[in-house]
C-alpha cells in the first residue's frame, strides 16, 4: 500500500530545489569557493572591460556637467530624453530583488533561496545606476542635488509637493535605504562565515569589520530572524509603491501619452518583468562559470520565466488597455498619440520592437522547452530587457514629439554622450556586479543549509508517514 | 493642423457659423476647484489673428525686451531656439500650389490653472496674486518637466551657457531690468513684468491705479497693426477686457481648462472669388 502513495507524492512534488549529493560541508565548499579562488582569467577580463566602460561613463558625466544638457540630444519639445528612460529601466530593472527577497520570503516561496541574494545585489547596483539620473538630468545638478530635499534653507522655500518629481526622490531614497539595509542584513552570517574561514589576516580584518561582531549564538540568531522578517515586511511595500510613483511622473502629467490611469499597475508588473529578465540574464552565465548548478536548478529558471509570463502577461494588457482608452475617449490628441505617431510616426520600429519584444517573446514560456533550453531563455531574457528599454523611449519620447500643437513639433535625435551614459551605466553596473561575485558569496550560505536542513526533515517525515500502513 | 482648433480662421460669410463654434472655446471649464480671486489687477491679452500679418516685428522687441540670446543656426536645427514669442505659420485650403496662410503669435498664455507650476519639484515657477505665471530663476534646477506639461510649449531651456561668451560691450546691449538667465534653467514670456513694475512704482507715487494702456508689452509695443493688445481685466472700460468678449476670442486649447490669460480672435477673411 506504501510505494503507490509515495510514487503519487514524488510526483506532484516537482524536481528537487537542490542536487546532487549536498551537506553543509559541500556547501561550504562550493558557495564560498570563488571568494576564495583567485581571480580566473575571465574574470579580469570582464572586469577591467567593465571599468573600462565606467571610465566611458565618467567621461560623460562629467561632460554633461562642464557644459550642460545640451551636450545630451534633448530640446524642447522632447524635454526628457535618455536620461529619464535609462532611470526608469534601472529603476525597473531594480524590482525583481526586493520582489523575490521580500514577497516571496512572506509567501514562504522555496525557490527564493538559491537566489535572493544575487537578485538583491542586483537590486542595489541598479537604484544606484538609476538614481545618478534623477540629478544628472536637471539643468543644475549642483543645486538639484539638495533642493529637492526638505530641509529649512534661508531660502524659505519648501520643495512643492504637488510635484511626482517630488515623490520620487522620497521614493527612490527609501527604496534604495532600504534595499541595502536588507541586502547587508542578509549578509551578516555570511560575512561572519567569512571571516572565520579566512587565511588571511588581512580578509579576517575587513569580513570582521563588516560582520558587526556576529558570534552565531542561538540569541542573535533569534533577534536576526525577526529583523530580517521585519524588514522583509517594510520592504513589501515598496515594491509596489516605487514603481507606481514613477509612473506618477508620467500619469499625472496633461500630455497625451502620458496620461493614463492604468500606468502604475502596468508599470510595476513591467518592473518586475524586467528585473526577473535582469536576474536571468546575469545568472544564467554566473551559475555556469562559478559552479553553483547544484543550488541554481533548472527548476529555479523555470519558476522565474513563470514570473516573466505573467508580468508579461499583465503588460500586454496595459498596452492593449491603453490603445482601448485612447480610442474609446474618443480624445483626437489620445488617438493622434497611440495610433498615428507610435504606430506610423518616425519612431514605428523602436514601437514595434517593443511590442514583439515584450508581447511575443514571453509568450515561448508557455512551453517546457521554452523554460527548459538554458540558450533560448537567456536570449529571451536579453530581449526582454530591450523591449523594455523601448516601452520607456516609446512613452517618453513618441509622446513628447508630437503632442498639441503641431507647429513646435520635433525630432529627437541621441548624441554621443546619450549613448555613453546608458553603455556607461550597464558597464559600471558589470563591474560592481563582478566585485560583488567576487568577495561575498553570490548564494546565502547559511540560508542554503537551513533550507537544505528544512527539506531533509520534510523528506524524512515524507517518507515516515509513507511507510505507515 | 490635424484638423484641431489651434489657429483659428473664417471667411465672412462663415462668421456667424464659426462665431457659434467658438463659443465653445472660450470661459469657464468644469472643474472641482474653488475659482480663485483676483483683486487688484488681473493682467490678460488678447491676440487678433486678422490684425497679425506676420511681420516678426513682436519676436523681434520681445528679444531686444528680454535679453534673449541668440543661439545660432546649429541649436535651431536641434530644435533649441530660445525665443519667447513665435510666430507658428499655418497652410490652410485645399489648393496645395495655392494656400493661404493663417499666422499665429504664440507666446506663455499665462495659464490660471497652469500645468507647469504643479509639477515643478523646486517651486520654481508660481502663480502671483495677478494671475501672472511667473519664473523664479535663481530657484530653477532644470527638471525640465513643466516645459514637457506646457501643453503650448512656450518654454525654453538654457541647455548651454549661451549669454556667458558675450564681451564687456555686447553686455551693454542688454536690458538692465531684465534677469540674464544661466545655463541650466527655464526661461520664458513674463507678460514683461519689468514694465508691470515699473509702471507700479510710477503708479505708487502718484498715488493712483495703473490706467488702461499704461503697460504696453514690447510685443505689444511693437506691433504695426496693434493685434496684441494688453490689459487689467479687472478694469471693465479697458480695451483687452472689451476683446476678451469678443465673439470671435477663444482660448487656446480650451478644452484642456488651463484657462489661458490670453485670449486669441480668429481670422476673418474676405477672399475674392476671381482672385481666390
Amino acid at each position: 500500500m506504501a510505494e503507490p502513495v509515495l510514487d503519487v507524492r514524488r510526483q506532484l512534488e516537482g524536481e528537487p530545489w537542490v542536487e546532487g549529493p549536498i551537506d553543509d560541508g559541500i556547501l561550504n565548499k562550493t558557495l564560498n569557493h570563488f571568494v576564495w579562488k583567485r581571480p580566473g582569467r575571465g574574470w579580469l577580463m570582464l572586469f577591467f572591460l567593465g571599468l573600462a566602460g565606467t571610465a566611458v561613463l565618467v567621461n560623460a558625466i562629467v561632460i554633461t556637467i562642464a557644459r550642460g544638457i545640451g551636450m545630451w540630444g534633448n530640446n524642447i519639445p522632447v524635454g526628457w530624453a535618455f536620461g529619464i528612460i535609462n532611470f526608469v529601466w534601472w529603476i525597473g530593472i531594480g524590482h525583481a530583488g526586493t520582489l523575490i527577497s521580500a514577497i516571496l520570503l512572506l509567501f514562504q516561496q522555496k525557490w527564493r533561496t538559491s537566489i535572493n541574494r544575487f537578485a538583491e545585489a542586483m537590486t542595489l547596483f541598479a537604484v544606484l545606476q538609476a538614481a545618478m539620473f534623477p540629478v544628472l538630468h536637471t539643468g543644475r545638478p549642483w543645486f538639484a542635488l539638495y533642493w529637492l530635499f526638505p530641509y529649512p534653507s534661508v531660502q524659505r522655500i519648501w520643495p512643492q509637493f504637488k510635484s511626482p518629481l517630488m515623490w520620487d526622490v522620497f521614493a527612490v531614497s527609501t527604496y534604495f535605504i532600504t534595499s541595502l539595509l536588507f541586502w547587508y542584513l542578509g549578509l551578516i552570517p555570511d560575512l561572519a562565515a567569512l571571516r572565520d574561514s579566512s587565511s588571511s589576516k588581512r580578509a579576517r580584518k575587513v569580513y570582521g569589520i563588516f560582520a558587526l561582531g556576529w558570534r552565531g549564538s542561538s540569541r542573535h540568531w533569534h533577534h536576526y530572524k525577526i529583523a530580517y522578517l521585519l524588514l522583509a515586511g517594510l520592504a513589501t511595500p515598496l515594491v509596489l509603491s516605487v514603481h507606481t510613483i514613477v509612473s506618477w511622473d508620467f500619469a499625472l502629467s496633461i500630455l497625451p501619452g502620458w496620461h493614463t490611469t492604468v500606468f502604475p499597475p502596468y508599470f510595476v508588473a513591467g518592473a518586475v518583468f524586467s528585473g526577473f529578465a535582469m536576474v536571468v540574464t546575469l545568472m544564467i552565465p554566473a551559475r555556469r562559470y562559478m559552479g553553483l548548478k547544484h543550488v541554481i536548478t533548472p527548476r529555479h529558471i523555470e519558476a522565474m520565466c513563470k514570473v516573466m509570463l505573467l508580468t508579461g502577461l499583465i503588460v500586454a494588457y496595459g498596452y492593449a488597455m491603453e490603445h482601448f482608452a485612447a480610442w474609446y475617449s474618443g480624445n483626437g490628441y489620445e488617438e493622434h498619440v497611440f495610433f498615428k505617431t507610435r504606430a506610423q510616426g518616425p519612431y514605428r520600429f523602436i514601437y514595434y520592437l517593443m511590442l514583439f519584444c515584450n508581447i511575443c517573446v514571453p509568450q515561448l514560456f508557455w512551453t517546457r522547452w521554452g523554460r527548459r533550453n538554458i540558450y533560448a531563455v537567456w536570449i529571451a531574457a536579453v530581449l526582454i530587457n530591450v523591449g523594455m528599454w523601448c516601452e520607456r523611449f516609446v512613452i517618453i519620447v513618441t509622446s513628447l514629439h508630437q503632442d498639441f500643437i503641431p507647429s513646435n513639433w520635433a525630432m529627437y535625435y541621441p548624441t554621443w554622450v546619450d549613448f555613453s551614459l546608458l553603455f556607461g551605466t550597464i558597464c559600471f553596473f558589470g563591474t560592481l556586479f563582478l566585485l560583488f561575485l567576487k568577495y561575498i558569496p553570490a548564494v546565502a550560505n547559511y540560508e542554503m543549509k537551513e533550507f537544505h536542513h528544512e527539506l531533509t526533515h520534510e523528506k524524512g517525515l515524507t517518507e515516515l508517514e509513507g511507510a505507515r500502513p | 493642423m490635424e484638423g484641431r482648433l489651434i489657429a483659428a480662421f473664417t471667411t465672412v460669410a462663415k462668421l456667424k457659423e464659426t462665431n457659434e463654434d467658438l463659443a465653445e472655446h472660450r470661459g469657464p471649464t468644469l472643474t472641482v476647484h474653488k475659482p480663485q480671486e483676483y483683486r487688484g489687477y488681473r493682467w490678460g491679452m488678447t491676440i487678433d489673428l486678422s490684425r497679425c500679418t506676420g511681420c516678426n516685428a513682436c519676436m523681434v522687441a520681445c528679444i531686444a525686451e528680454n535679453n534673449v540670446p541668440m543661439v545660432g543656426k546649429e541649436q535651431v536645427i536641434r530644435s533649441r531656439e530660445m525665443h519667447w514669442l513665435r510666430i507658428d505659420r499655418y497652410f490652410v485650403g485645399d489648393d496645395i500650389s495655392n494656400p493661404g496662410v493663417v499666422l499665429q503669435p504664440l507666446m506663455c498664455v499665462h495659464c490660471e490653472y497652469a500645468p507647469c507650476e504643479y509639477v515643478c519639484p523646486v517651486n520654481a515657477t508660481v502663480h502671483s496674486d495677478e494671475g501672472l505665471n511667473e519664473m523664479v530663476y535663481n530657484r530653477c534646477v532644470g527638471t525640465r518637466y513643466c516645459s514637457n506639461n506646457c501643453p503650448y510649449k512656450v518654454r525654453r531651456f538654457n541647455f548651454f551657457n549661451y549669454t556667458g561668451s558675450y564681451t564687456d560691450s555686447e553686455k551693454m546691449v542688454f536690458n538692465p531690468d531684465v534677469t540674464v538667465r544661466s545655463r541650466g534653467v527655464m526661461e520664458k514670456c513674463t507678460y514683461c513684468v519689468q514694465r508691470i513694475e515699473r509702471a507700479r512704482i510710477d503708479t505708487r507715487i502718484a498715488e493712483r491705479r495703473i490706467r488702461d494702456g499704461e503697460v504696453l508689452t514690447a510685443c505689444q509695443q511693437a506691433c504695426p497693426t496693434e493685434a496684441i493688445v494688453f490689459g487689467d481685466l479687472n478694469d471693465p472700460n479697458a480695451k483687452v477686457t472689451r476683446l476678451h468678449h469678443e465673439e470671435r476670442g477663444y482660448e487656446l486649447l480650451h478644452e484642456l481648462g488651463t484657462r489661458p490669460r490670453t485670449v486669441y480672435l480668429a481670422r476673418v477673411m474676405n477672399p475674392n472669388p476671381e482672385l481666390a
